[in-house]
C-alpha cells in the first residue's frame, strides 16, 4: 500500500525509535516568539545545555507589542511586563546566535507569516513553534505544528521531538466556490461539520479541485484553522503554485540547489493507492459566505441563516453549552445572525493578515466606497497587516490610504486583537466581526463577542455596522 | 519533571465541554517569563468579576472544594493556544489530575511533560464522576500503576494510558535527558540531512 503525504515526512524525519515505540523526529525549523520560549531557555540555562541549532531557528517578536509606536523601540513599550517578555527575548536570542527580526524591523510580524514571507517554509520539512497556529504552514507540504514550552526546551537542545505518529485524515474540496466565498469560509463550514474534535489525533490533508485552486495564502489561511478542528497539523501537497511562491524569497535554495530542491519537493505528495483512516468531502460550490455565532469555531453558519435554537443539539452537553453560548453572545435563538449590530471590526491576525486577505478587504472598501459609504457610525474597525513587508506592499498599492479614507485604522504589525494580550483588546459585551481564528469567550477581552468570518465579510460588515453579506457590496 | 503514582484527593466538577486554555489561565497571566505563581490566574474570568471579588457561585471557590487536587470536566478539555502555562497554572494550584472524555492533542502533551496526569474515560463514567463530586468533601483515589481511578462510592474505573507515557510519569523521567543519550544518531542524521539537503541547512 501507497503513504500519504504525511507518512513520507514522517520517515523522511525519524532519527530513532525507541523500543516503547515512540520515535525521535528531527526538526528542520524552529520559530519562536517572546511569550512561550523564556522558560525554555531558562530551563536549558539551569541544566547547562546548548541550543543545539540555532541556525535552524528564528525568532520574532508579535505576540505582545503594541501596534502603534513600534519605531520607538522596546524600550518604550508601557506595559512593564510585555518590555521584560520582550527584552528576555533579545538577550536569549543575542546569547543563543539565533536570527531575529526585532519590533520595528520591516521583516517582522506574526510568526506564522514571516517564515512563509522569507521562504524559511519549504515541502518536506517538518515545522514546529509554540504556538498552535505553527498548522499554517502545512500549505506548503510541511509537517507543522504547534508545541508546548517543555517541547521548545527539547527542540533547543536537541533539534529533535518525540512523537508519537497521528492518523491519517483526508478532506477533499470539490466544486467552485461562489464570489464572495473562499479559504476561510472553507475552513469555518468544515469545522462546523466536523467540530472542534473531529480531527483529534489525526493530520488532515486537504486535497481536491477547489484547494489545487486555491492560492498559497488561501491555503495557509486554511491549513492555519486546521487545529480548531482539534487536528494535529494540517497539510497540503506542493504544487507548482507553492514552488513558484517560494521562488525568489530571501531564504527560498538559489542555483542549482533549486533544481535540486524541487525535485524532492515533487516526491511529496499523497500515493493513489493509499488509505485513509477517515475521509470527508465537501462541496465549496454549496456554501455561503459563513460566520460563527457562538464561542466555538464549531459554531458555523451561513450568513444568511438564523442563530440556531440550542435545544435542538443531539446531546445534553452541546444543548448546555450551546444556551451558554447564545447568553454570551447577547443573541436569540431564531434571528437572523446578520441583524446582529458590531462595534468593532478587526482584519488581522496569521489567518488573515497577508497581502491578498487586505486585498479582498480593500476590494469591499473599493466597492462601498463608490457608493459613498463610510465605516458605520459607532464602529471601530482596525486593519492589521501580519509583517512589516505585508504593511509595505499594501502601502506601495495605496491600500492604507483607501482603508484609511473609508474610516478604518491603519495600524503595525503583530497578533493584536486576534488573542488581546496587547493594548488592543474588546471591552465587555462589545461584538467584533474579526477575521481571526478563535471566538472563545474572552479571547479578544474580557466579555467581548466574536464572530469569526473573512477579510472580506468583515470589511462588509464594517460598513453595514452589522453582520452582513458581502455579496450586498459587491 | 514531578513523578505521579498514586493520588487522592478532592475532586470538583466541572461539566462544559470545550474549556479552553485561554480559560485556564486568561492571556494577561502569560507575560510571565516564569514557570512559578501562576496559580493565582487560574480560571481567573470564572473565579473572578470585573471587579476582581470571588464568584461565589464558582465550584473552585466554594469551601467544599477547599485543596482540590483533581478536574472532572467537560470533553474537550485544554483546547485552544498551545500554552503550557495552562498545566502549570493547574499544578501551582494543587491539582495533579484532570479527567474528561477527551483533551486537546498539545494540552494532552504538556501535561504529560509536567507530571499533570489527564485521564481519558468514556462519557457516562465521566459523568457518574461528575454526580460523585457534586457537594465536594469526597476522596477520589487515582492510581496510575493499575490505571484505575476510585470515586468515593468505590466503584473503581480503569483508564487507558499510552505505555511510554505511563514509565515517564512514574519515574519522572527527563525527556531531554533520555533524548540525548542519541545523540550519535542526531548527528549521523545531519550529516545526511546536510549531503541530501544541502539547501535546508543554512
Ligand atoms: S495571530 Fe493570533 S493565533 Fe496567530 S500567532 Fe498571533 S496570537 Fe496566535
Amino acid at each position: 500500500m501507497g503513504k500519504t503525504l504525511y507518512d513520507k515526512i514522517w520517515d523522511a524525519h525519524v532519527v530513532a525509535t525507541e523500543p516503547n515505540g515512540e520515535t525521535i523526529l528531527y526538526i528542520d525549523l524552529h520559530l519562536i516568539h517572546e511569550v512561550t520560549s523564556p522558560q525554555a531557555f531558562a530551563g536549558l540555562r539551569t541544566n547547562h545545555r546548548p541550543l543545539r541549532r540555532p541556525d535552524l531557528t528564528l525568532a520574532v517578536a508579535d505576540h505582545n507589542i503594541p501596534t502603534e509606536g513600534q519605531a520607538l523601540g522596546v524600550d518604550a513599550v508601557a506595559d512593564e511586563e510585555a518590555r521584560i517578555q520582550l527584552q528576555t527575548l533579545a538577550r536569549n536570542v543575542k546569547d543563543a546566535g539565533i536570527e531575529f527580526f526585532p519590533m520595528g524591523d520591516i521583516r517582522n510580524g506574526i510568526v506564522h507569516v514571516v517564515g512563509p514571507e522569507q521562504g524559511r517554509t519549504q515541502p518536506g520539512m517538518t515545522i514546529v513553534c509554540g504556538d498552535s497556529h505553527t498548522s499554517t504552514h502545512g500549505a506548503f507540504g510541511a509537517l507543522a505544528h504547534g508545541i508546548g514550552t517543555s517541547e521548545v526546551e527539547h527542540v533547543f537542545a536537541t533539534q529533535t521531538l518525540r512523537q508519537e505518529k497521528a492518523k491519517n485524515m483526508r478532506v477533499t474540496f470539490v466544486g467552485t466556490p461562489v464570489p464572495g466565498v473562499g479559504a476561510k469560509d472553507f475552513a469555518l463550514a468544515m469545522i462546523g461539520r466536523i467540530g472542534t474534535g473531529g480531527g483529534t489525533g489525526h493530520v488532515i490533508e486537504y486535497a481536491g479541485p477547489a484547494i489545487e485552486a486555491l492560492t498559497m495564502e488561501g491555503r495557509m489561511t486554511l491549513c492555519n484553522l486546521s487545529i480548531e478542528g482539534g487536528a494535529k497539523a494540517g497539510i497540503i501537497a506542493p504544487d507548482e503554485t507553492t514552488f513558484a511562491y517560494i521562488q525568489g524569497k530571501p531564504g527560498a535554495p538559489k542555483g542549482a540547489a533549486w533544481d535540486m530542491a524541487v525535485d524532492y519537493w515533487r516526491s511529496f505528495f499523497s500515493d493513489p493507492d493509499t488509505r485513509f483512516d477517515r475521509e470527508i468531502t465537501i462541496d465549496v460550490g454549496k456554501l455561503d459566505p459563513t460566520v460563527t455565532w457562538g464561542t466555538s469555531p464549531e459554531d458555523a453558519m451561513p450568513v444568511t441563516g438564523l442563530v440556531p435554537d440550542p435545544d435542538s443539539f443531539a446531546t445534553e452537553d452541546k444543548r448546555a453549552s450551546a444556551h451558554r453560548a447564545l447568553e454570551y453572545m447577547g443573541l436569540t435563538a431564531g434571528q437572523p445572525i446578520a441583524e446582529a449590530t458590531v462595534q468593532r471590526v478587526f482584519i488581522g491576525s496569521c489567518t488573515n493578515s497577508r497581502i491578498e486577505d487586505l486585498r479582498q478587504a480593500a476590494e469591499v472598501v473599493k466597492a462601498a466606497t463608490a457608493k459613498g459609504l463610510k465605516v458605520a457610525e459607532g464602529v471601530r474597525a482596525m486593519v492589521v497587516p501580519g509583517s512589516g513587508l505585508v504593511k509595505e506592499e499594501a502601502e506601495a498599492e495605496g491600500l492604507d490610504k483607501l482603508f484609511l479614507a473609508a474610516g478604518f485604522e491603519w495600524r503595525e504589525p503583530g497578533c493584536s486583537m486576534c488573542l488581546g494580550m496587547n493594548p488592543d483588546k474588546l471591552s465587555n459585551g462589545e461584538r467584533c466581526a474579526s477575521t481571526s481564528n478563535r471566538n472563545f469567550e474572552g479571547r479578544q477581552g474580557r466579555g467581548g463577542r466574536t464572530h469569526l468570518m473573512s477579510p472580506a465579510m468583515a470589511a462588509a460588515a464594517a460598513f453595514a455596522g452589522r453582520i452582513a453579506d458581502v455579496r450586498e457590496f459587491l | 519533571m514531578q513523578k505521579f503514582d498514586r493520588l487522592d484527593g478532592p475532586a470538583a466538577p466541572m461539566p462544559m465541554a470545550n474549556i479552553d486554555t485561554d480559560q485556564i489561565i486568561p492571556k494577561q497571566f502569560l507575560k510571565t517569563v516564569d514557570r512559578e505563581g501562576l496559580g493565582k490566574g487560574l480560571f481567573y474570568d470564572f473565579r473572578f468579576d470585573f471587579d476582581g471579588q470571588e464568584k461565589p457561585e464558582f465550584v473552585l471557590n466554594q469551601p467544599a472544594y477547599k485543596g482540590v487536587k483533581m478536574l472532572i470536566a467537560g470533553d474537550n478539555f485544554g483546547c485552544g493556544s498551545s500554552r503550557e502555562h495552562a498545566p502549570w497554572a493547574l499544578m501551582d494550584f494543587g491539582v495533579r489530575c484532570v479527567i474528561s472524555s477527551s483533551f486537546a492533542d498539545i494540552f494532552n502533551n504538556n501535561c504529560f511533560q509536567n507530571g499533570l496526569l489527564p485521564v481519558v474515560l468514556k462519557p457516562d463514567e465521566v459523568h457518574a464522576l461528575m454526580a460523585e463530586a457534586k457537594g465536594g468533601n469526597h476522596v477520589f483515589s487515582v492510581d496510575l500503576e493499575s490505571q484505575t481511578v476510585t470515586a468515593p462510592s468505590g466503584q473503581a474505573y480503569r483508564f487507558e494510558i499510552d505505555a511510554a507515557r505511563k514509565e515517564k510519569m512514574l519515574k519522572g523521567l527527563d525527556a531531554i535527558g533520555e533524548t540525548l543519550v542519541h545523540v550519535g544518531e542526531i548527528d549521523r542524521f545531519e550529516e545526511k540531512r546536510r549531503m541530501t539537503r544541502a539547501w535546508a541547512s543554512s
